[in-house]
Formats: structure tokens, C-alpha cells, sequence
């Protein structure tokens, strides 16, 4: 069986996924991962996954730009520039800028 | 010398011999995975040696080096369990499993041991050990899951019963047997243990491949 | 080639990465196949010239050092052949053709072991060889190998300062033991300068074109001559090679030619130790075949 692991460096953290592991069943999986993903105290938590047991995505189509919902779609350089001058508040903030 | 470094020394001698045993695997286990767990478990034995002999070595006013590996052959005091190469897998597995069968008796002894420093160090090598039984059992488990495993590990166990019942003294020896049979399901033959203070020809053999390098150069050396 | 393949090269040529399940040409798959097996076979095979002296090390520190140092080299083998298996070779595909004679490992490892010296120099000089090739993978093209050379450099690094320490013991002991670094220098020095290779323009090196390897062989020797030669140097030692300098202008380092001939003989299995090193895994292969058998049978 393979088993993907997933290794917590440091508490507080994420577990990422440190890579793969041959094993015939989870006991020897166990000591198997421990001993290449832990060995040197590298980690402090292991997950175990069966590979056939991860569910992957990884098809995102983006074909009608849909940057409205990230910050990137938002340029608003000129309508802010627009909007001081109209309110006569461009030179001080070009001030202090 | 004390009982108190005799004690030490028989213990420490244990360890260093079945993890050089065990590192004898390293680069030839069955598979990968398992050369890199069974590596560690070498080291870790090579490491209670350590400790082991860092305890006696104050008492005795040398070193832990000096004590694995600048006396004689026949100073060294393990049991002939460890002593013996047995470089084959249901051999290696049913020797870590009956040792540290053994082991654990023996720690829980120690354990409880009015000598603090003692104490001490057998609780800190017992919470390594209980890794080297689970790993033990797992492959205990594993080999008597099938007809070949089976068979290979019984041929081992019945092999070494005897040399396993020289790790323990006298009055611990019926508890060796009732857990091992225990785990085995069957009876095991009465046998006459070899005890410890017995050496088998390998245990010379491995002396002078351990003690090679460090006998090759004249006082003054550094290693 | 067609647009496909060479949108593939372009983009990996740009420092494109590439996951296990993307489209990846025939020829990139199997060149990074052959590059990466390579790889496996020579952590595994780079255990032999060492594992006999776990039994002899002199002292339970350096006994303990040198496990933990082999051990690693059996972990690496064990990731790297993970990756070969994931693009489409199982590891006893790869071990068959180890011990047939079939696949190469690295020329360090077709050598013979003489003393402790040999031991130092090992895990000093041919580990820092080592080091200089394998950081140079982290930028590799095949981003899970890629990946895993990132915690294969990390562990290196202990080796190194394992090899340096056990050298700075020996030629601060006595007169002996300073010259049986000395012979053992002498004796690693030419599979040393073989280690990065022949000097062939990196357009012409496959491996290069396909970003499996950032750099070129010269380069990666330079590397290792700027680094260690220095620290060779001033222990005392002397490198057997009357004519390495470094050329002040160009900054290069000047070398006697190695035999390339020998390399080649060397790596298709004509080593001095070649024969004895695959009859060894042969035959402990072999003795332990049951295990998995018996292992498999019942998780089946």
C-alpha cells in the first residue's frame, strides 16, 4: 500500500505533505512514516492517508473572468484619483504620500 | 567490582552486543523501510549501552569507550542470546522479540530499584523500548499470519528458547516462559538455559572485528 | 518535435515544473526515469563501501554517527525510488536490473574500502561531491523530485560535518593516522574528479535540455574544487595532482585531465569493486526474498 504523509513541523503549524511511503499494511506504516518522516524530531505530528483514499481536485476553469472575486480585479488607482480631485483633497494626499 | 557495576555492566554488554548484531542488517534488510526502522533500533541499543556504561564508568574511573571496547573477550559479561550472528530474518526477529520480551521483565525490576540513578535510567530506556515492542509484535504478528511465516519464526523461537532464558536470572525465568507462550499459544520445551557468562565463538569473532580499528593504533591515537 | 513536446521543453526551459499526473513527453519521462533511478541505485549501492565498517568504528560515537549516516542513505533510496515507482517503475523493477548489471550506479561506489581513512574520506570529500550535484537538483524540472532533494540535502549536511570531524580527529592523532588520510586521499582523489562527469556543453547534456539537471558538469566540479580543495589544503594534506591551481584570471580551477575512459569502464560495472558489490546485494536480495513474500501474501 502507499501511504501519504503529512508532517506538523512545529506546533502551531499546518500539516504539509511531506511525501509518500510503502508499507503492506498501517502498523508497519506507522513505524515506517515515524522512522523517515520523525526520525531526527523533525515532527511533531504525522498524518497518514491511504493514497486511494484522497479524493484530488484539480480543475478550477476560469473562462468568463471571474477576477471580481479576488483583489487583483480591482484597479482603483484612477476612480481614487478621480475622487480627490473632485473633492479638492488630491494635494494633500499627494502630500502625504 | 560492585554488584551495583556488575549489574551495569551485564546489561550495558546486552545492549552493545545485539545492537551491533542488529546493525549488521543496515543496507540488507528485507526492504528499505525496514533497514531504516531496524537501524534505529541498532542505535538506540548501542545508545542504553551508552548510558550504561557512563554509570559504571565513574564508579570504575574510566570511560564508556574504554568499557565497550578496551577489555578482553572474555571480560565482556552478555548473555549468549546476543552473541549469537544470526543474520537471517526469522532469526533476527524471533531473537528482538524474545530479548525484549525478556527485557521488559527485567526493566520492570529495575524500575522499581531503590538506587535512583538506576531507576532512573531504566525508566528513560524503557519508554525506548516500548517502541522496540511494538515493532517486534508487528512483525511477530505478520510472520505468524502465514504458513511459511509461521513455520520460519517457530524453527527460530524453539532455536533460541534456551539461549532466551540465559538472559534472565533464575527467579525471573518463569515469567519469561508464561508470556512467551502466552503470545505463542503453545508450550514451550523445558531446556536447559545457556547462561550468561558463557561465550560462544562468535563473541570473539565480533570482538576482534569491533576492537580492529581502535587495537590498529598505538597509544596516542585519536578517534 | 512536435508543438506539444516543444511547448513542453519551452515551458520547462522557462522553469516550468512538472507534477506526476501532467502530460510530460515520452522521452522527458524516460530520461528523467534513467536519471532518477541512477540516483536510487547509488544511495543503495553507496551503503556497501561503508556498511563494514559499522562494525569496526572505534569509538560508540562515531559507530552511532556512521549508522545514523547509512541509514539515511537507505532512507534517500527509499524516497527516490517512491518516485520512480509513482512515473511508472516499481522499485523491484529497479533492484532486478541493479543486480543484473543492467542499471548504473555512481563510480564512487564501484571502490574498495581500505581503512577508517577511506571512511573519512568518504563521508567528507565524496558526500560534499555529492552535495554539490544534488543541490543543484532542488531546481529540477520534475517538481516531486525536486521536493524530496530538499530533505535529502538537509540530511547530508549532518554527513559532511560527520566526514570532516572523523578527518580532523585522525590528523590531529598521531603520525600514522595523519598518513593513512593522506593514503586514502590519494586513493579517492581520480574518482573524485570523475564524480561530476565528463566536460560536455550543457546544450548537448539531455538532462540539462530537459532541466532534470540546472548544471553543467564542469561547473558543478568547479564547485567542489572552490569549496574543498582549500579545506584539504590547509590540514596539510596533499592533493595528488601536481598540476590543480587555480587560474587567477578566469577564476577556473586548472586540473590534470582524468581518464574519461576509465569513468566509462568504471560505471559499466568494470570497477574493482563492481562485481563484488552487485554479487553482495545479489545475494542478500535473495536471502531475504521469503520476508516479502510472506509480508505481501498476507496484506494481500
Amino acid at each position: 500500500m502507499i501511504f501519504e504523509v503529512f508532517r506538523r513541523e512545529r506546533k502551531g503549524q499546518p500539516f504539509q505533505h511531506a511525501g509518500s511511503i510503502d508499507a503492506p499494511d498501517e502498523h508497519f506504516a506507522d513505524v515506517y512514516a515515524r522512522e523517515q518522516y520523525g526520525r531526527r524530531q523533525e515532527s511533531v505530528a504525522l498524518w497518514l492517508v491511504p493514497r486511494n483514499a484522497l479524493h484530488e481536485i484539480d480543475d478550477f476553469p476560469d473562462e468568463f473572468d471571474l477576477k471580481y472575486r479576488r483583489v487583483d480585479g480591482y484597479s482603483i488607482k484612477t476612480r481614487l484619483r478621480e475622487a480627490r480631485d473632485r473633492a479638492g483633497t488630491l494635494e494633500s494626499a499627494a502630500g502625504e504620500a | 567490582m560492585s554488584d551495583r557495576s556488575d549489574l551495569l555492566l551485564a546489561i550495558a554488554d546486552d545492549e552493545l552486543f545485539l545492537g551491533w548484531r542488529n546493525s549488521e542488517w543496515t543496507g540488507i534488510a528485507p526492504f528499505l523501510e525496514e533497514d531504516v526502522a531496524f537501524s534505529s533500533i541498532a542505535q538506540n541499543e548501542i545508545g542504553h549501552a551508552r548510558a550504561l556504561y557512563e554509570l559504571a564508568a565513574r564508579e570504575l574511573d574510566t570511560t564508556a569507550d574504554e568499557l565497550a571496547f578496551d577489555r578482553d573477550a572474555d571480560e565482556y559479561r552478555c548473555a549468549p542470546l546476543v552473541q549469537l550472528r544470526r543474520l537471517e530474518w526469522a532469526r533476527t526477529i524471533a531473537r528482538h522479540w524474545l530479548y525484549e520480551t525478556a527485557d521488559e521483565i527485567r526493566l520492570a525490576i529495575l524500575k522499581a530499584s531503590d538506587d535512583s540513578e538506576i531507576a532512573g535510567i531504566a525508566s528513560k530506556i524503557d519508554r525506548e523500548e516500548a517502541y522496540h515492542r511494538m515493532h517486534a509484535e508487528m512483525w511477530v504478528e505478520r510472520l505468524l499470519a502465514t504458513g511459511e511465516g509461521r513455520a520460519r519464526f517457530n524453527d527460530a523461537v524453539d532455536e533460541l528458547w534456551p539461549y532466551a532464558l540465559g538472559v534472565l536470572d533464575d527467579a525471573l525465568r518463569p515469567e519469561l516462559r508464561e508470556r512467551v507462550e502466552e503470545r505463542l499459544g503453545r508450550k514451550l520445551p523445558d531446556a536447559e538455559p545457556v547462561p550468561r557468562g558463557r561465550h560462544e565463538t562468535e563473541l570473539r569473532q565480533l570482538w576482534e572485528e569491533m576492537t580492529m580499528v581502535r587495537r590498529s593504533a598505538p597509544t596516542g591515537a585519536r578517534w | 518535435m512536435d508543438t506539444r513536446t516543444q511547448e513542453f521543453l519551452e515551458y520547462v526551459q522557462d522553469g516550468g515544473q512538472v507534477e506526476t499526473g501532467d502530460w510530460m513527453p515520452d522521452e522527458y519521462r524516460s530520461k528523467l526515469v534513467k536519471f532518477i533511478e541512477m540516483h536510487a541505485n547509488s544511495e543503495l549501492m553507496g551503503v556497501l563501501p561503508e556498511r563494514d565498517w559499522i562494525l569496526r568504528a572505534p569509538t560508540l560515537q562515531r559507530k552511532l554517527a556512521l549508522t545514523a549516516k547509512i541509514q539515511d542513505e537507505v532512507g534517500h533510496a527509499q524516497l527516490i525510488y517512491r518516485v520512480v515507482a509513482d512515473l511508472g517503475k516499481p522499485r523491484n523493477a529497479c533492484l532486478d536490473d541493479l543486480v543484473s548489471g543492467r542499471a548504473k550506479f555512481h563510480n564512487v561506489f564501484h571502490y574498495p574500502t581500505k581503512t577508517w581513512g577511506d571512511v573519512g574520506v568518504i563521508a567528507w570529500l565524496v558526500d560534499a561531491a555529492a552535495i554539490v550535484s544534488q543541490k543543484a537538483l532542488l531546481k529540477c524540472s520534475y517538481a516531486p523530485y525536486a521536493r524530496i532533494m530538499k530533505k535529502i540535502c538537509w540530511e547530508e549536511s549532518f554527513h559532511i560535518l560527520h566526514g570532516r570531524d572523523v578527518i580532523l580527529a585522525l590528523v590531529t592523532g598521531t603520525q600514522e593516522q595523519f598518513e593513512l588520510v593522506q593514503e586514502a586521499l590519494d586513493r579517492w582523489w581520480e574518482p573524485l574528479m570523475h564524480f561530476h562527469g565528463n566536460q560536455i556543453p550543457p546544450d548537448e547534456d539531455p538532462m540539462f535540455v530537459w532541466r532534470i539537471k540546472s548544471q553543467a558538469n564542469e561547473d558543478a566540479r568547479q564547485q567542489f574544487l572552490d569549496g574543498y580543495v582549500p579545506q584539504i589544503r590547509e590540514l596539510g594534506l596533499e592533493i595528488p595532482d601536481s598540476a590543480l591551481r587555480k587560474d587567477e584570471e578566469s577564476g577556473r580551477w586548472l586540473y590534470t585531465e582524468p581518464d574519461w575512459e576509465k569513468l566509462r569502464a568504471v560505471v559499466t560495472g568494470h570497477g574493482p569493486a563492481s562485481q563484488e558489490r552487485l554479487d553482495f546485494r545479489r545475494l542478500s536480495r535473495e536471502q531475504v526474498a521469503w520476508v516479502e513474500q510472506v509480508v505481501l501474501a498476507e496484506a494481500a
